[in-house]
């Protein structure tokens, strides 16, 4: 009898507990996903890779932080709306130039902060001062150096700000004067470094040059963008919501939008599978193949203005001869890279300046794959069938993708050069500086474009550039950069860039490879969220379908 | 006992000084520097940078400002994260790890103590050599395969819990999870092996002697002294477990302090690191103690010496 009680008195147990989980399964599958909140609520969740440094534009160089400027903060020309690389008014709401060299900004008359203060000439003249003072070790200060006197005042050469190239000619009218025509500034004017910032706010928590100080706080921060600030906690997110006082702000159609710091690319699909995001930062390399093979809605692969390239030391030999460097380039097989290698969308590259840098540039066609006449050319520079080349590395930052690449490439050379390349992985501060310091054979790199423009890609193989870093000087292509600096005619002046790059392709200090794209998840009921070669988003427009 | 303390507080601060050094030294024998940008900045940039953050001053200077932040207690800002002092970044990052932590705890003292006694109690039967294989197993399998899975079971397909992020209690579950199985593992094993030891033992002869149910031999009598071994491993483990695992919260994308660890290592974030490994090193010297204390109680054959 007790045995039989004890017995049944284990089977209710039991099934009370499978009720339980039934219970709890039923419960939790059953409540509503976060985005499906979000969706309801018109709020745009976004990962946004690792976790932004500051928010002070001046301090800034990363690209978490340029996603969430784009949304707080507006330049004088904003991202179009149908396309975000398109110049459409931001806090100016036209301009005028004098032979792409004077520059004239009308301001939106009804343009404020976010805590209501209008925002004049005035806050424009004191972010430009407050970026170029040198005190302040803003790392992007040089971007602003096509403003006449811009260098020199940075540099400490003059002290007197008024020399440098920007005026207010009354509370609603900015002039720029450059140091030569520019018809590429107002793409230019996009990037964060050159966005207002709150001489109100600024002045209250510090000094002009100090950095670090708490404007950039939830609770302090003021901004001019479609959205503001609302909340930041650190490594979990940092929410913004409409900003009232955005002169455009009918516009505006989301009420809010959470950028999400995760770094992991594996933990960020977990979590937008598990709806968690709207949209990806990124998309895990070894499970792009699978979205594009199932043809997956989700998947987006957008090209960017970006190129992924190998630099050669030409200070050290062999790589000081050309024969050597054309033969490295003309063995690189691009088309194999991206379709069996990389296998994300990417773009072999022809030139250096990735498609879509300016309207009405052709990237020269030089780079290409010919194993025949790489052979002949190493052959005449005294290595025929490699016999006699001495080792070398391929510097790479650690990473799983470069890794790959490298050992691709090192393949290449190694059957249609017979050539031995060593593959020598660096954290990235050190490689960094080994690149810096010419201390590497054959160097993994890339640049990100920062406007539309082929200069943006061109000026920086001048002799003595901070970031050429390969060694390489040319005469006639410093000659070629500075004459573009002073050509008034757009049409000439894409024609000696391309000159530049043509002169500069065929001397190959540096090896392109390919062309980036961004590979991102993007859920069906975000609408205009357009592709942008330069990344820069126009959130005003962007809807959630419910 | 008062002697005893107050020699292992000044322990305690000699460990932390060195701590201090060794991190402060590393940190400038690694090549590259809290100032890394791939676009060249400009020379003043770069010289304004150094000149904030301390770097122009002569290495002994730098070494003796580093002190003098823990002596007076006046932490410094981290490098990377502008603006946001080393204590602002612990208090916001320690409350997270420290839930998964404990959480984590008592999923591996519940799971691995049981496991371990269950195991010890029938040795080298078919049952105990299962539980310790799974244990192996367990201590084998690294958190960056086991959360991923983890996660995938419980998160996706079965959506319990979500996949990952901060937001609401029961996000704490997964990460603990992951964390308290592997320890669980450890435990396991280190129970076994100590009541195995201790079963052996003449009291626990007498005990059964006395007529002692076997029950209350182990669980009275016996486990309480097995449970030293376990208890060493604990010190540590528990300074581990609540300063958070690197792997765990970048799996499960916990705002974490471990996040900030690795992310200090990255950015050459000196200051930020020093803070994080002298937090660290005082929690396993607190924990350490704790562990020492409840040793002598625990077994009255040990002394406490100063």
């Amino acid at each position: 009898m007790f045995a039989c009680m004890r017995w049944i008195i284990r089977f209710f147990l039991l099934a009370a507990l499978g009720i339980g989980v039934m219970w709890f399964h039923h419960i939790r599958t059953h409540r509503p996903s976060r985005v499906e909140e979000a969706t309801k609520a018109g709020i745009l969740l976004l990962g946004n890779g690792s976790e932004p440094a500051t928010l002070d534009p001046h301090l800034a160089t990363g690209q978490p932080e340029h996603l969430i400027f784009h949304s707080i903060f507006e330049g004088l020309v904003a991202p179009g709306t149908e396309d975000p690389d398109a110049d459409s008014p931001g806090a100016a709401s036209s301009w005028t130039h004098e032979n792409f060299t004077t520059w004239t900004f009308q301001l939106q008359p009804k343009g404020k902060w976010s805590d209501g203060t209008p925002l004049t000439a005035q806050d424009f003249i004191y972010a430009y001062q407050r970026i170029l003072t040198a005190k302040l070790g803003a790392d992007y200060a040089s971007m602003l150096y096509p403003l006449l006197n811009a260098e020199a005042y940075h540099t400490g050469k003059i002290r007197d700000f008024s020399q440098v190239g920007v005026k207010a000619v009354d509370d609603y009218t900015l002039r720029l004067t450059l140091k030569g025509p520019a018809p590429y500034l107002p793409s230019m004017l996009k990037h964060y470094s050159w966005f207002p910032v709150p001489r109100h706010v600024i002045e209250k928590h510090g000094t002009m040059d100090q950095r670090n100080t708490k404007w950039t706080r939830a609770e302090n921060l003021v901004s001019n963008g479609a959205f503001q600030l609302k909340s930041w906690r650190v490594n979990q997110n940092l929410e913004v919501e409409r900003n009232p006082h955005y002169w455009d702000a009918a516009t505006v159609k989301l009420n809010g939008m959470v950028f999400v710091p995760i770094s992991s690319d594996s933990t960020e699909e977990r979590a937008f599978l598990d709806g968690q995001l709207h949209v990806t930062q990124v998309a895990p390399l070894s499970k792009i193949p699978g979205y594009i093979a199932h043809k997956s809605p989700l998947f987006h692969a957008d090209p960017l203005l970006s190129v992924y390239f190998y630099r050669c030391n030409v200070t050290r030999k062999p790589f000081n001869d050309v024969r050597v460097r054309k033969a490295l380039a003309l063995a690189i097989d691009r088309e194999s890279i991206v379709k069996n290698v990389l296998r994300g969308g990417q773009k072999p590259a022809t030139g250096l300046t990735p498609p879509g840098t300016a309207k009405d540039y052709q990237t020269p066609d030089i780079m290409k794959f010919d194993p025949t006449e790489a052979r002949r050319l190493l052959a005449e520079a005294g290595y025929p069938d490699g016999k006699g080349f001495p080792p070398f590395e391929i510097l790479i930052n650690t990473s799983e993708s470069h890794r790959t690449l490298a050992e691709a490439v090192q393949a290449m050379w190694k059957t249609h050069l017979q050539i031995p390349a060593g593959v020598l992985n660096q954290d990235w501060g050190v490689y960094l500086e080994s690149q810096r310091s010419l201390n590497y054979d054959v160097s993994r790199s890339g640049w990100v474009g920062d406007y539309l423009d082929p200069s943006t890609f061109l000026s920086l193989w001048q002799t003595g550039d901070g970031n050429n870093n390969t060694g390489w000087s040319s005469p006639p292509y410093d000659a070629l950069i500075q004459q573009s600096f002073l050509e008034g005619d757009p049409v000439k002046r894409l024609a000696i860039l391309k000159q530049a790059e043509t002169l500069m392709l065929n001397e190959v200090p540096v090896l392109p490879v390919y062309w980036y794209v961004h590979p991102h998840l993007k859920r069906p009921e975000v609408k205009n969220m357009r592709p942008s070669l330069l990344e820069h988003r126009c959130y005003k427009v962007i809807e959630l379908a419910k | 006992m008062i002697r005893f303390l107050l020699s292992r507080l000044l322990q305690g601060i000699l460990v932390i000084l060195a701590v201090i050094t060794i991190t402060f030294a590393l940190s400038r024998l690694l090549p590259g520097g809290p100032i890394q940008s791939e676009k060249n900045a400009s020379p003043e940039a770069i010289a304004a940078q150094r000149a904030y953050l301390g770097l122009d001053k002569p290495w002994y200077v730098q070494l003796g400002l580093q002190i003098a932040h823990y002596v007076t207690l006046d932490l410094p800002e981290s490098f990377h994260f502008k603006g946001r002092g080393v204590d602002e970044i612990i208090a916001s990052g320690f409350p997270v790890s420290a839930a998964v932590g404990l959480t984590a705890l008592m999923i591996a003292l519940g799971l691995g103590v049981p496991l371990g006694a269950y195991a010890a109690m029938r040795p080298n039967t078919l049952e105990d050599r299962a539980t310790m294989l799974a244990a192996t197993l367990g201590i084998c399998t690294p958190s960056m395969i086991l959360g991923p899975v983890i996660a995938m079971l419980l998160g996706l397909k079965l959506r319990w819990f979500n996949a990952s992020g901060w937001y609401e209690a029961s996000d704490v579950v997964m990460p603990a999870l992951t964390l308290g199985l592997i320890y669980s593992a450890q435990i396991a094993r280190l129970t076994r092996g100590g009541l195995r030891e201790t079963l052996a033992l003449e009291f626990v002869r007498t005990a059964r002697a006395k007529g002692a149910s076997e029950a209350s031999v182990v669980f009275l009598h016996a486990l309480k002294l097995a449970c030293l071994p376990v208890l060493n491993f604990l010190g540590p483990a528990a300074a581990g477990l609540l300063t958070g695992s690197i792997i765990v919260e970048a799996v499960f994308q916990l705002p974490g302090l471990g996040q900030f660890f690795i992310a200090s290592a990255i950015n050459r974030d000196m200051n930020l690191a020093i803070a994080i490994s002298v937090f660290y090193a005082s929690l396993i010297v607190l924990f350490n103690l704790l562990v020492d204390l409840v040793q002598a109680w625990l077994n009255p054959r040990i002394r406490l010496h100063a």
